[in-house]
Protein backbone atom coordinates (compact mmCIF):
# COMPACT_ATOMS: atom_id res chain seq x y z
CA UNK A 1 0.00 0.00 0.00
CA UNK A 2 1.46 3.33 -0.93
CA UNK A 3 2.52 5.60 1.83
CA UNK A 4 1.24 9.02 2.62
CA UNK A 5 3.27 12.16 2.50
CA UNK A 6 3.69 15.39 0.70
CA UNK A 7 7.04 16.65 -0.40
CA UNK A 8 8.20 20.05 0.59
CA UNK A 9 8.53 20.99 -3.00
CA UNK A 10 8.03 17.93 -5.05
CA UNK A 11 4.70 16.71 -3.79
CA UNK A 12 3.82 13.19 -2.74
CA UNK A 13 4.38 10.39 -5.17
CA UNK A 14 2.45 7.15 -5.32
CA UNK A 15 5.55 5.14 -4.53
CA UNK A 16 6.30 7.02 -1.39
CA UNK A 17 7.38 4.91 1.58
CA UNK A 18 8.49 5.65 5.09
CA UNK A 19 11.65 4.04 6.43
CA UNK A 20 13.09 3.72 9.84
CA UNK A 21 16.03 6.05 10.35
CA UNK A 22 16.95 6.29 14.02
CA UNK A 23 15.68 5.61 17.52
CA UNK A 24 16.88 7.40 20.64
CA UNK A 25 16.44 6.37 24.22
CA UNK A 26 16.78 3.35 26.45
CA UNK A 27 15.51 -0.07 25.47
CA UNK A 28 14.72 -1.42 28.92
CA UNK A 29 11.15 -2.24 29.83
CA UNK A 30 11.20 -0.27 33.05
CA UNK A 31 10.54 3.28 32.03
CA UNK A 32 11.43 5.94 34.57
CA UNK A 33 8.72 8.59 34.73
CA UNK A 34 11.27 11.33 34.17
CA UNK A 35 12.25 9.84 30.81
CA UNK A 36 8.79 10.12 29.32
CA UNK A 37 9.01 12.55 26.39
CA UNK A 38 6.47 15.33 26.72
CA UNK A 39 7.16 17.49 23.68
CA UNK A 40 8.94 17.30 20.30
CA UNK A 41 9.65 20.23 18.00
CA UNK A 42 11.72 20.90 14.88
CA UNK A 43 13.17 24.38 14.46
CA UNK A 44 12.39 26.52 11.41
CA UNK A 45 15.11 25.00 9.23
CA UNK A 46 14.59 21.46 10.45
CA UNK A 47 18.26 21.17 11.31
CA UNK A 48 17.52 21.08 15.00
CA UNK A 49 15.06 18.82 16.79
CA UNK A 50 14.24 19.48 20.43
CA UNK A 51 12.61 17.16 22.94
CA UNK A 52 11.42 17.88 26.46
CA UNK A 53 10.62 15.27 29.09
CA UNK A 54 8.79 14.83 32.37
CA UNK A 55 12.07 15.23 34.25
CA UNK A 56 12.34 18.82 33.03
CA UNK A 57 15.22 18.09 30.66
CA UNK A 58 15.65 19.28 27.11
CA UNK A 59 17.67 17.36 24.54
CA UNK A 60 18.46 18.98 21.20
CA UNK A 61 19.51 16.94 18.20
CA UNK A 62 21.25 18.37 15.17
CA UNK A 63 21.11 17.03 11.67
CA UNK A 64 24.45 15.97 10.30
CA UNK A 65 25.61 17.66 7.14
CA UNK A 66 25.65 15.61 3.99
CA UNK A 67 28.96 13.88 3.77
CA UNK A 68 30.02 12.03 0.66
CA UNK A 69 32.35 9.77 2.58
CA UNK A 70 29.55 8.68 4.90
CA UNK A 71 26.43 8.53 2.78
CA UNK A 72 24.49 6.54 5.36
CA UNK A 73 24.62 9.32 7.88
CA UNK A 74 22.93 11.70 5.51
CA UNK A 75 20.49 13.58 7.60
CA UNK A 76 21.15 11.72 10.84
CA UNK A 77 20.22 13.53 14.00
CA UNK A 78 22.79 13.45 16.77
CA UNK A 79 22.86 15.03 20.19
CA UNK A 80 23.80 18.68 20.01
CA UNK A 81 22.97 19.93 23.48
CA UNK A 82 21.16 18.81 26.61
CA UNK A 83 20.27 20.73 29.73
CA UNK A 84 17.97 20.81 32.72
CA UNK A 85 15.35 23.37 31.82
CA UNK A 86 12.94 23.22 34.75
CA UNK A 87 13.10 21.78 38.24
CA UNK A 88 10.32 20.65 40.54
CA UNK A 89 9.06 23.40 42.77
CA UNK A 90 6.66 23.81 45.62
CA UNK A 91 4.57 26.93 45.98
CA UNK A 92 4.30 27.23 49.74
CA UNK A 93 1.71 29.99 49.68
CA UNK A 94 -0.72 27.96 47.64
CA UNK A 95 0.40 24.52 48.79
CA UNK A 96 0.85 23.63 45.20
CA UNK A 97 3.29 21.16 43.77
CA UNK A 98 4.73 22.35 40.46
CA UNK A 99 5.90 19.63 38.10
CA UNK A 100 9.09 20.07 36.18
CA UNK A 101 7.59 18.41 33.14
CA UNK A 102 8.20 20.38 29.94
CA UNK A 103 4.79 20.96 28.41
CA UNK A 104 5.91 22.71 25.27
CA UNK A 105 9.02 23.85 23.42
CA UNK A 106 8.84 26.47 20.70
CA UNK A 107 11.80 27.67 18.69
CA UNK A 108 12.40 31.29 17.82
CA UNK A 109 13.35 32.07 14.23
CA UNK A 110 17.09 32.24 13.97
CA UNK A 111 18.51 35.74 13.84
CA UNK A 112 22.21 35.18 14.48
CA UNK A 113 24.64 32.37 15.13
CA UNK A 114 22.90 31.35 18.34
CA UNK A 115 19.65 29.42 18.61
CA UNK A 116 16.84 30.40 20.92
CA UNK A 117 13.93 28.40 22.21
CA UNK A 118 11.13 28.84 24.72
CA UNK A 119 10.40 25.97 27.07
CA UNK A 120 7.60 25.89 29.59
CA UNK A 121 6.32 23.79 32.46
CA UNK A 122 2.99 24.38 34.21
CA UNK A 123 3.94 27.76 35.58
CA UNK A 124 7.15 29.23 34.19
CA UNK A 125 8.39 29.93 30.68
CA UNK A 126 12.10 30.18 29.99
CA UNK A 127 14.00 31.55 27.03
CA UNK A 128 17.11 29.50 26.39
CA UNK A 129 20.08 30.52 24.28
CA UNK A 130 22.04 27.73 22.70
CA UNK A 131 25.37 28.88 21.36
CA UNK A 132 28.52 27.32 20.04
CA UNK A 133 31.96 28.07 21.23
CA UNK A 134 34.87 26.87 19.15
CA UNK A 135 37.55 29.35 20.11
CA UNK A 136 39.26 30.11 23.36
CA UNK A 137 41.35 33.10 24.29
CA UNK A 138 44.84 32.36 25.56
CA UNK A 139 47.61 34.52 26.88
CA UNK A 140 45.83 36.70 29.39
CA UNK A 141 47.89 39.10 31.39
CA UNK A 142 46.12 39.06 34.72
CA UNK A 143 45.55 35.32 34.98
CA UNK A 144 47.52 32.31 33.93
CA UNK A 145 46.28 29.36 31.89
CA UNK A 146 44.77 27.64 34.94
CA UNK A 147 42.71 30.68 35.71
CA UNK A 148 44.69 31.61 38.78
CA UNK A 149 45.18 35.30 39.22
CA UNK A 150 48.66 36.58 38.64
CA UNK A 151 50.19 39.04 41.02
CA UNK A 152 50.09 42.34 39.10
CA UNK A 153 53.40 43.41 40.57
CA UNK A 154 55.08 40.40 39.02
CA UNK A 155 53.99 41.27 35.52
CA UNK A 156 56.83 42.83 33.63
CA UNK A 157 55.59 42.59 30.06
CA UNK A 158 52.21 42.88 28.39
CA UNK A 159 50.90 40.57 25.74
CA UNK A 160 47.80 40.51 23.58
CA UNK A 161 45.63 37.45 24.15
CA UNK A 162 45.11 35.38 21.00
CA UNK A 163 42.16 33.24 19.97
CA UNK A 164 42.94 29.59 19.59
CA UNK A 165 40.59 26.92 18.21
CA UNK A 166 39.12 24.44 20.66
CA UNK A 167 36.78 21.47 20.52
CA UNK A 168 33.25 22.58 19.79
CA UNK A 169 31.32 23.27 22.94
CA UNK A 170 27.59 23.89 22.85
CA UNK A 171 26.31 25.90 25.76
CA UNK A 172 22.75 26.47 26.85
CA UNK A 173 21.98 29.38 29.11
CA UNK A 174 18.67 30.72 30.37
CA UNK A 175 18.37 34.27 29.08
CA UNK A 176 14.88 35.15 30.35
CA UNK A 177 12.59 33.68 32.93
CA UNK A 178 8.93 34.55 32.56
CA UNK A 179 7.36 33.63 35.86
CA UNK A 180 4.39 34.29 38.10
CA UNK A 181 1.90 35.14 35.39
CA UNK A 182 -0.22 32.00 35.47
CA UNK A 183 -2.54 30.86 38.23
CA UNK A 184 -3.54 27.77 36.27
CA UNK A 185 -1.51 25.28 34.28
CA UNK A 186 0.17 26.44 31.08
CA UNK A 187 -0.81 24.26 28.13
CA UNK A 188 0.54 26.28 25.19
CA UNK A 189 3.09 28.81 24.11
CA UNK A 190 3.27 30.33 20.65
CA UNK A 191 5.82 32.69 19.14
CA UNK A 192 4.32 35.54 17.14
CA UNK A 193 5.25 36.24 13.53
CA UNK A 194 6.53 39.62 14.66
CA UNK A 195 9.38 37.73 16.37
CA UNK A 196 9.06 40.05 19.33
CA UNK A 197 6.14 38.71 21.27
CA UNK A 198 4.67 35.38 22.24
CA UNK A 199 1.58 34.11 24.01
CA UNK A 200 1.21 31.64 26.86
CA UNK A 201 -2.12 30.00 27.61
CA UNK A 202 -3.35 28.25 30.74
CA UNK A 203 -6.73 26.67 31.49
CA UNK A 204 -8.51 29.99 31.88
CA UNK A 205 -6.26 32.78 30.65
CA UNK A 206 -3.97 33.77 27.81
CA UNK A 207 -1.10 36.20 28.32
CA UNK A 208 0.94 38.17 25.81
CA UNK A 209 4.62 38.67 26.50
CA UNK A 210 7.44 40.62 24.95
CA UNK A 211 10.52 38.44 24.63
CA UNK A 212 12.69 41.13 26.21
CA UNK A 213 10.45 41.88 29.18
CA UNK A 214 9.98 39.43 32.00
CA UNK A 215 8.35 41.50 34.70
CA UNK A 216 5.22 42.33 32.77
CA UNK A 217 2.71 40.42 30.73
CA UNK A 218 -0.60 41.48 29.20
CA UNK A 219 -3.66 39.39 29.77
CA UNK A 220 -5.51 39.08 26.47
CA UNK A 221 -8.06 36.38 27.21
CA UNK A 222 -9.76 35.63 30.51
CA UNK A 223 -12.56 33.10 30.63
CA UNK A 224 -12.62 32.65 34.37
CA UNK A 225 -16.22 32.96 35.54
CA UNK A 226 -17.00 35.21 38.51
CA UNK A 227 -18.33 32.15 40.28
CA UNK A 228 -16.23 29.04 39.77
CA UNK A 229 -19.35 26.93 40.19
CA UNK A 230 -20.35 28.21 36.78
CA UNK A 231 -17.21 26.92 35.11
CA UNK A 232 -18.16 24.96 32.02
CA UNK A 233 -15.15 25.05 29.75
CA UNK A 234 -11.39 25.55 29.81
CA UNK A 235 -8.80 26.62 27.27
CA UNK A 236 -6.97 23.62 25.89
CA UNK A 237 -4.57 25.08 23.29
CA UNK A 238 -3.66 28.39 21.65
CA UNK A 239 -1.57 29.49 18.71
CA UNK A 240 -0.64 32.64 16.84
CA UNK A 241 -1.41 32.91 13.15
CA UNK A 242 1.76 32.22 11.13
CA UNK A 243 1.57 35.50 9.18
CA UNK A 244 -0.91 37.88 10.80
CA UNK A 245 0.68 39.04 14.03
CA UNK A 246 -2.62 40.32 15.39
CA UNK A 247 -4.50 37.03 15.05
CA UNK A 248 -4.49 33.99 17.31
CA UNK A 249 -6.82 31.10 18.03
CA UNK A 250 -7.64 29.13 21.15
CA UNK A 251 -9.51 25.87 21.52
CA UNK A 252 -11.71 24.70 24.35
CA UNK A 253 -12.71 21.56 26.21
CA UNK A 254 -16.12 21.84 24.56
CA UNK A 255 -14.76 21.37 21.06
CA UNK A 256 -14.93 24.98 19.96
CA UNK A 257 -12.27 27.28 18.53
CA UNK A 258 -12.23 31.03 18.88
CA UNK A 259 -10.21 33.26 16.61
CA UNK A 260 -9.27 36.60 18.12
CA UNK A 261 -7.94 39.80 16.63
CA UNK A 262 -5.78 41.89 18.95
CA UNK A 263 -6.44 44.97 16.90
CA UNK A 264 -10.12 44.96 17.71
CA UNK A 265 -9.69 45.27 21.45
CA UNK A 266 -7.10 44.93 24.17
CA UNK A 267 -8.95 42.17 25.94
CA UNK A 268 -9.94 39.52 23.45
CA UNK A 269 -12.73 37.94 25.48
CA UNK A 270 -15.01 38.55 22.52
CA UNK A 271 -13.94 36.47 19.61
CA UNK A 272 -13.82 37.56 16.00
CA UNK A 273 -14.72 34.12 14.75
CA UNK A 274 -16.25 31.13 16.47
CA UNK A 275 -15.72 27.69 15.00
CA UNK A 276 -17.99 24.86 16.05
CA UNK A 277 -19.36 21.86 14.27
CA UNK A 278 -23.08 21.42 14.91
CA UNK A 279 -23.89 18.30 16.86
CA UNK A 280 -26.83 16.01 16.39
CA UNK A 281 -28.60 16.32 19.76
CA UNK A 282 -30.04 12.83 19.52
CA UNK A 283 -26.58 11.31 19.41
CA UNK A 284 -25.44 13.09 22.53
CA UNK A 285 -24.12 10.88 25.32
CA UNK A 286 -22.21 11.18 28.56
CA UNK A 287 -19.00 11.01 26.55
CA UNK A 288 -19.86 13.56 23.87
CA UNK A 289 -18.32 16.56 25.53
CA UNK A 290 -15.27 14.72 26.78
CA UNK A 291 -14.37 13.31 23.38
CA UNK A 292 -15.06 16.62 21.67
CA UNK A 293 -12.48 18.37 23.83
CA UNK A 294 -9.77 19.69 21.54
CA UNK A 295 -6.31 18.61 22.61
CA UNK A 296 -4.33 20.49 19.95
CA UNK A 297 -4.81 23.25 17.39
CA UNK A 298 -2.30 24.03 14.63
CA UNK A 299 -2.42 26.54 11.81
CA UNK A 300 -1.36 25.31 8.39
CA UNK A 301 1.89 26.79 7.10
CA UNK A 302 -0.14 28.71 4.55
CA UNK A 303 -2.20 30.31 7.28
CA UNK A 304 -5.38 29.55 5.42
CA UNK A 305 -6.42 26.52 7.43
CA UNK A 306 -6.19 25.23 10.94
CA UNK A 307 -6.34 21.69 12.24
CA UNK A 308 -7.83 20.49 15.52
CA UNK A 309 -7.42 17.16 17.28
CA UNK A 310 -10.14 15.75 19.48
CA UNK A 311 -10.18 12.30 21.01
CA UNK A 312 -11.29 10.33 17.97
CA UNK A 313 -10.63 12.57 14.98
CA UNK A 314 -8.63 15.31 13.31
CA UNK A 315 -10.48 18.15 11.64
CA UNK A 316 -9.26 20.69 9.13
CA UNK A 317 -11.02 24.05 9.23
CA UNK A 318 -11.02 26.77 6.61
CA UNK A 319 -10.60 30.04 8.49
CA UNK A 320 -13.30 31.50 6.29
CA UNK A 321 -15.89 28.97 7.33
CA UNK A 322 -16.97 28.81 10.93
CA UNK A 323 -19.91 26.47 10.89
CA UNK A 324 -18.13 23.22 10.13
CA UNK A 325 -14.72 21.77 9.29
CA UNK A 326 -13.84 21.25 5.64
CA UNK A 327 -12.23 17.88 6.29
CA UNK A 328 -12.64 15.30 9.03
CA UNK A 329 -10.34 12.32 9.45
CA UNK A 330 -11.10 9.42 11.78
CA UNK A 331 -8.05 8.46 13.76
CA UNK A 332 -9.35 5.43 15.64
CA UNK A 333 -13.11 5.31 15.33
CA UNK A 334 -13.07 1.72 16.67
CA UNK A 335 -12.50 3.20 20.12
CA UNK A 336 -16.02 4.58 20.18
CA UNK A 337 -17.27 1.22 21.40
CA UNK A 338 -14.63 1.16 24.14
CA UNK A 339 -15.37 4.53 25.68
CA UNK A 340 -16.57 3.08 28.96
CA UNK A 341 -13.28 1.36 29.75
CA UNK A 342 -11.29 4.26 28.29
CA UNK A 343 -13.10 6.51 30.75
CA UNK A 344 -12.36 4.17 33.63
CA UNK A 345 -8.65 3.97 32.87
CA UNK A 346 -8.48 7.70 32.14
CA UNK A 347 -7.26 7.20 28.58
CA UNK A 348 -10.22 9.20 27.34
CA UNK A 349 -8.42 12.26 28.73
CA UNK A 350 -5.21 11.64 26.78
CA UNK A 351 -4.12 14.71 24.86
CA UNK A 352 -2.95 13.85 21.38
CA UNK A 353 -1.16 16.41 19.24
CA UNK A 354 -1.24 16.75 15.48
CA UNK A 355 1.00 18.30 12.84
CA UNK A 356 1.14 19.39 9.21
CA UNK A 357 3.82 18.54 6.71
CA UNK A 358 5.74 21.37 5.11
CA UNK A 359 3.45 21.79 2.12
CA UNK A 360 0.22 21.29 4.13
CA UNK A 361 -0.71 18.37 1.91
CA UNK A 362 -0.56 15.81 4.70
CA UNK A 363 -1.29 15.64 8.41
CA UNK A 364 -0.14 13.28 11.12
CA UNK A 365 -1.30 12.36 14.59
CA UNK A 366 -0.69 9.60 17.12
CA UNK A 367 -2.80 6.79 18.52
CA UNK A 368 -2.37 3.82 20.88
CA UNK A 369 -0.23 0.72 20.63
CA UNK A 370 2.55 2.99 19.35
CA UNK A 371 0.57 3.50 16.18
CA UNK A 372 0.49 6.82 14.40
CA UNK A 373 -1.67 7.90 11.50
CA UNK A 374 -1.07 10.00 8.43
CA UNK A 375 -3.66 11.46 6.11
CA UNK A 376 -2.98 12.75 2.61
CA UNK A 377 -5.37 15.61 2.03
CA UNK A 378 -5.17 15.39 -1.74
CA UNK A 379 -5.53 11.68 -2.36
CA UNK A 380 -7.61 11.11 0.78
CA UNK A 381 -5.45 8.09 1.50
CA UNK A 382 -4.53 7.28 5.05
CA UNK A 383 -1.99 4.99 6.61
CA UNK A 384 -1.29 3.56 10.04
CA UNK A 385 2.32 2.97 11.00
CA UNK A 386 3.96 1.70 14.13
CA UNK A 387 6.96 2.94 16.08
CA UNK A 388 8.49 -0.22 17.41
CA UNK A 389 11.87 -1.74 18.02
CA UNK A 390 10.89 -4.67 15.83
CA UNK A 391 10.82 -2.53 12.72
CA UNK A 392 13.97 -0.67 13.66
CA UNK A 393 16.49 -1.99 11.19
CA UNK A 394 18.31 0.78 9.36
CA UNK A 395 16.31 1.99 6.36
CA UNK A 396 13.72 -0.73 6.91
CA UNK A 397 10.49 0.19 5.19
CA UNK A 398 7.60 0.56 7.58
CA UNK A 399 4.76 -1.79 6.97
CA UNK A 400 1.25 -0.38 7.20
CA UNK A 401 -0.69 -1.64 10.22
CA UNK A 402 -4.37 -2.36 10.48
CA UNK A 403 -6.72 -2.66 13.40
CA UNK A 404 -9.40 -5.27 13.02
CA UNK A 405 -12.80 -4.16 14.22
CA UNK A 406 -15.04 -6.96 13.06
CA UNK A 407 -15.11 -10.60 13.97
CA UNK A 408 -12.61 -12.15 11.61
CA UNK A 409 -9.10 -11.02 12.22
CA UNK A 410 -6.83 -11.28 9.22
CA UNK A 411 -3.21 -12.20 9.57
CA UNK A 412 -1.08 -9.17 10.55
CA UNK A 413 -4.11 -7.32 11.81
CA UNK A 414 -4.45 -6.53 15.47
CA UNK A 415 -7.74 -6.64 17.29
CA UNK A 416 -8.98 -3.67 19.27
CA UNK A 417 -8.82 -5.62 22.52
CA UNK A 418 -5.14 -6.39 22.00
CA UNK A 419 -4.13 -2.76 21.69
CA UNK A 420 -1.74 -1.59 24.35
CA UNK A 421 -3.23 1.61 25.73
CA UNK A 422 -0.09 2.36 27.70
CA UNK A 423 1.83 2.82 24.47
CA UNK A 424 0.51 6.19 23.43
CA UNK A 425 1.94 8.41 20.77
CA UNK A 426 0.92 11.86 21.92
CA UNK A 427 3.72 13.90 20.35
CA UNK A 428 4.85 13.91 16.74
CA UNK A 429 6.66 16.45 14.58
CA UNK A 430 7.19 16.85 10.84
CA UNK A 431 10.29 18.49 9.36
CA UNK A 432 9.29 21.88 7.95
CA UNK A 433 10.51 21.09 4.45
CA UNK A 434 11.40 17.45 4.02
CA UNK A 435 9.77 14.13 4.62
CA UNK A 436 11.37 13.47 7.96
CA UNK A 437 9.22 12.83 11.01
CA UNK A 438 9.96 12.53 14.70
CA UNK A 439 7.64 10.35 16.77
CA UNK A 440 7.80 10.17 20.56
CA UNK A 441 6.85 6.74 21.90
CA UNK A 442 6.88 7.11 25.69
CA UNK A 443 10.61 7.30 26.43
CA UNK A 444 11.90 6.66 22.92
CA UNK A 445 12.23 9.07 20.03
CA UNK A 446 11.85 7.55 16.57
CA UNK A 447 12.96 9.31 13.42
CA UNK A 448 11.59 8.13 10.10
CA UNK A 449 12.52 9.34 6.63
CA UNK A 450 11.45 8.80 3.09
CA UNK A 451 13.18 6.08 1.17
CA UNK A 452 16.53 7.04 -0.24
CA UNK A 453 16.64 5.87 -3.79
CA UNK B 1 -21.93 -5.09 18.35
CA UNK B 2 -25.29 -6.45 19.42
CA UNK B 3 -26.60 -9.46 17.50
CA UNK B 4 -29.73 -9.10 15.50
CA UNK B 5 -32.75 -10.93 16.87
CA UNK B 6 -34.23 -13.53 14.61
CA UNK B 7 -37.66 -13.11 16.21
CA UNK B 8 -39.98 -10.30 15.29
CA UNK B 9 -39.44 -7.48 17.75
CA UNK B 10 -41.87 -4.86 18.98
CA UNK B 11 -41.48 -1.32 17.70
CA UNK B 12 -39.86 -0.26 20.96
CA UNK B 13 -37.39 -3.09 21.00
CA UNK B 14 -36.60 -2.42 17.40
CA UNK B 15 -35.83 1.23 18.12
CA UNK B 16 -33.62 0.16 21.00
CA UNK B 17 -31.78 -2.23 18.74
CA UNK B 18 -31.45 0.46 16.14
CA UNK B 19 -30.06 2.77 18.76
CA UNK B 20 -27.53 0.16 19.75
CA UNK B 21 -26.54 -0.45 16.18
CA UNK B 22 -26.34 3.23 15.36
CA UNK B 23 -24.69 4.44 18.52
CA UNK B 24 -21.95 2.42 20.17
CA UNK B 25 -21.46 5.49 22.33
CA UNK B 26 -24.88 5.06 23.92
CA UNK B 27 -24.09 1.41 24.64
CA UNK B 28 -20.93 2.50 26.39
CA UNK B 29 -22.84 5.16 28.28
CA UNK B 30 -25.30 2.55 29.51
CA UNK B 31 -22.41 0.38 30.65
CA UNK B 32 -20.89 3.25 32.58
CA UNK B 33 -24.16 4.24 34.22
CA UNK B 34 -24.67 0.63 35.23
CA UNK B 35 -21.31 0.56 36.97
CA UNK B 36 -21.50 4.01 38.49
CA UNK B 37 -25.14 4.87 39.03
CA UNK B 38 -24.29 8.04 40.94
CA UNK B 39 -22.15 9.50 38.20
CA UNK B 40 -22.65 13.26 38.02
CA UNK B 41 -25.57 14.94 36.39
CA UNK B 42 -23.23 17.22 34.52
CA UNK B 43 -21.12 14.86 32.49
CA UNK B 44 -17.68 16.20 31.69
CA UNK B 45 -18.80 19.40 33.32
CA UNK B 46 -17.64 21.40 36.26
CA UNK B 47 -16.65 18.52 38.55
CA UNK B 48 -14.21 17.18 36.05
CA UNK B 49 -12.95 20.63 35.11
CA UNK B 50 -12.47 21.69 38.70
CA UNK B 51 -10.48 18.55 39.39
CA UNK B 52 -8.31 19.43 36.42
CA UNK B 53 -7.69 22.92 37.74
CA UNK B 54 -6.69 21.54 41.12
CA UNK B 55 -3.87 19.38 39.82
CA UNK B 56 -0.86 19.57 42.08
CA UNK B 57 -2.77 20.80 45.11
CA UNK B 58 -1.41 19.38 48.34
CA UNK B 59 -3.17 19.51 51.68
CA UNK B 60 -1.41 20.00 54.94
CA UNK B 61 -2.53 21.60 58.16
CA UNK B 62 0.23 22.24 60.65
CA UNK B 63 -2.28 22.43 63.47
CA UNK B 64 -3.67 18.99 62.69
CA UNK B 65 -0.16 17.66 62.31
CA UNK B 66 0.99 18.91 65.68
CA UNK B 67 -2.20 17.83 67.42
CA UNK B 68 -1.86 14.36 65.96
CA UNK B 69 1.75 14.20 67.07
CA UNK B 70 0.79 15.31 70.57
CA UNK B 71 -1.96 12.69 70.77
CA UNK B 72 0.36 9.93 69.69
CA UNK B 73 2.93 11.19 72.21
CA UNK B 74 6.00 9.12 71.68
CA UNK B 75 4.60 6.81 69.08
CA UNK B 76 5.16 7.38 65.41
CA UNK B 77 2.36 8.77 63.33
CA UNK B 78 0.82 6.13 61.09
CA UNK B 79 2.55 6.06 57.76
CA UNK B 80 0.57 6.48 54.60
CA UNK B 81 -0.79 3.47 52.81
CA UNK B 82 1.40 2.27 49.94
CA UNK B 83 -1.12 3.72 47.57
CA UNK B 84 -0.62 7.26 48.73
CA UNK B 85 -2.43 9.00 45.95
CA UNK B 86 -4.63 11.11 48.13
CA UNK B 87 -4.28 12.44 51.60
CA UNK B 88 -7.74 12.41 53.08
CA UNK B 89 -9.67 11.69 56.19
CA UNK B 90 -7.82 10.75 59.34
CA UNK B 91 -4.50 10.40 57.74
CA UNK B 92 -2.11 13.18 58.68
CA UNK B 93 0.76 13.57 56.23
CA UNK B 94 4.22 13.09 57.69
CA UNK B 95 7.57 14.01 56.21
CA UNK B 96 8.10 10.33 55.35
CA UNK B 97 5.01 10.40 53.18
CA UNK B 98 6.15 13.15 50.94
CA UNK B 99 7.41 12.02 47.57
CA UNK B 100 10.93 12.98 46.69
CA UNK B 101 10.99 16.33 45.01
CA UNK B 102 14.58 16.33 43.95
CA UNK B 103 15.25 17.44 40.43
CA UNK B 104 16.65 15.01 37.91
CA UNK B 105 20.38 15.07 38.29
CA UNK B 106 20.71 12.29 35.81
CA UNK B 107 21.10 13.20 32.17
CA UNK B 108 18.36 12.22 29.77
CA UNK B 109 18.80 8.78 28.23
CA UNK B 110 17.99 10.31 24.85
CA UNK B 111 21.39 11.95 25.00
CA UNK B 112 23.13 8.69 25.78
Amino acid sequence: MAGVAGGGGGGGSNDFQWCFSQVKGAIDEDVAEADIISTVEFNYSGDLLATGDKGGRVVIFQREQENKSRPHSRGEYNVYSTFQSHEPEFDYLKSLEIEEKINKIRWLPQQNAAHFLLSTNDKTIKLWKISERDKRAEGYNLKDEDGRLRDPFRITALRVPILKPMDLMVEASPRRIFANAHTYHINSISVNSDHETYLSADDLRINLWHLEITDRSFNIVDIKPANMEELTEVITAAEFHPHHCNVFVYSSSKGTIRLCDMRSSALCDRHSKFFEEPEDPSSRSFFSEIISSISDVKFSHSGRYMMTRDYLSVKVWDLNMENRPVETYQVHEYLRSKLCSLYENDCIFDKFECCWNGSDSAIMTGSYNNFFRMFDRNTRRDITLEASRESSKPRAILKPRKVCTGGKRKKDEISVDSLDFNKKILHTAWHPMENIIAVAATNNLYIFQDKIN
Amino acid sequence: MSAESSEPASAEEQKEMEDKVISPEKVEEAKLKARYPHLGQKPGGSDFLRKRLQKGQKYFDSGDYNMAKAKMKNKQLPAAAPDKTEVTGDHIPTPQDLPQRKPSLVASKLAG
